[in-house]
């Protein structure tokens, strides 16, 4: 049977200051469901490219309108942090930088990583594109 | 492994299914399948994607490098979107035949999605 036990529960959310730790990684869980809704519209993009030239540019309309580039803008920032925060995940998988100090550091790197690589793509885009 | 489960647990479909080790690692080895899918993917679209036009597009969907990659790219990305929002609802989510009912329809939700998108890659790579 389940039985609803009163047991003591360790302090909650509610009880501590924020740190740049437990801040990144709700964040880390945040952007990647945010990043789950990016593929339904990888998944719109490539079956309305399937469809023919006008869906696509119909997609591709939808997607360059400034709502279409703040979205873009969104996933583009969650992408990189997920990446870079996944990377260090990965590493405490392995075991390595688990104490205080390396946590912070790398906290620190992701955040700089994420900057710049979200920078970088829409400055190399809009290169591209020429500005428009 | 069955026989450690209580048939009261196994008749009642609630508790550990015991393959956590399995979906750990595989959560992990998707995260490590699109570090480089991921940034092969963004560099397309930043060097060719914003300012193709259709025929551009598809002719690069139809070199057989990209239609794989592509397709790697949709099936990882899927499995790995699904394991974390599963890892999600499992801690948030405490009614257990809400829990039932939403990881059932995410998971048809997700495959139904991801083969319509291999789907569609596959009819602009073979397509005449």
């Amino acid at each position: 049977m389940i039985t609803a036990h009163k047991q003591p529960l360790s302090p909650h959310l509610q009880i501590y200051r924020p740190q740049l730790t437990s801040m990144m990684s709700i964040l880390h869980r945040a952007t990647g469901v945010f990043l789950s809704l990016g593929t339904l519209v990888m998944a719109y993009w490539l079956i309305a490219a399937a469809k023919g030239p006008e869906a696509y540019q119909q997609a591709q309309s939808l997607l360059g309108s400034w709502v279409g580039l703040l979205l873009l803008f969104g996933w583009s920032f969650s992408l990189f942090y997920h990446l870079c925060n996944g990377i260090r995940h990965l590493f405490w998988d392995a075991g390595l930088g688990t104490d205080i100090k390396t946590a912070y550091t790398t906290g620190k790197l992701v955040w700089v990583v994420t900057f710049i690589l979200t920078a970088l793509t829409w400055l190399l885009a809009f290169s591209m594109t020429g500005g428009g | 492994m069955d026989n450690l489960r209580t048939p009261l647990s196994r008749v009642r479909l609630w508790g550990s299914a015991r393959e956590g080790t399995n979906t750990f690692i595989a959560q992990r080895l998707t995260a490590i399948a699109l570090v480089p899918l991921l940034l092969w993917f963004v560099a397309v679209v930043i060097f060719l994607i914003v300012k193709a036009d259709y025929v551009t597009f598809v002719s690069w969907i139809r070199s057989s490098w990209n239609t794989e990659l592509l397709i790697l790219l949709i099936l990882v990305s899927f499995h790995h979107a699904h394991a974390g929002l599963h890892e999600v609802v499992e801690d948030y989510v405490h009614n257990e035949i809400i829990k039932a009912i939403t990881m059932v329809s995410m998971k048809f939700l997700v495959i139904g999605i991801a083969v319509a998108s291999v789907l569609a890659v596959l009819q602009i790579a073979l397509g005449g």
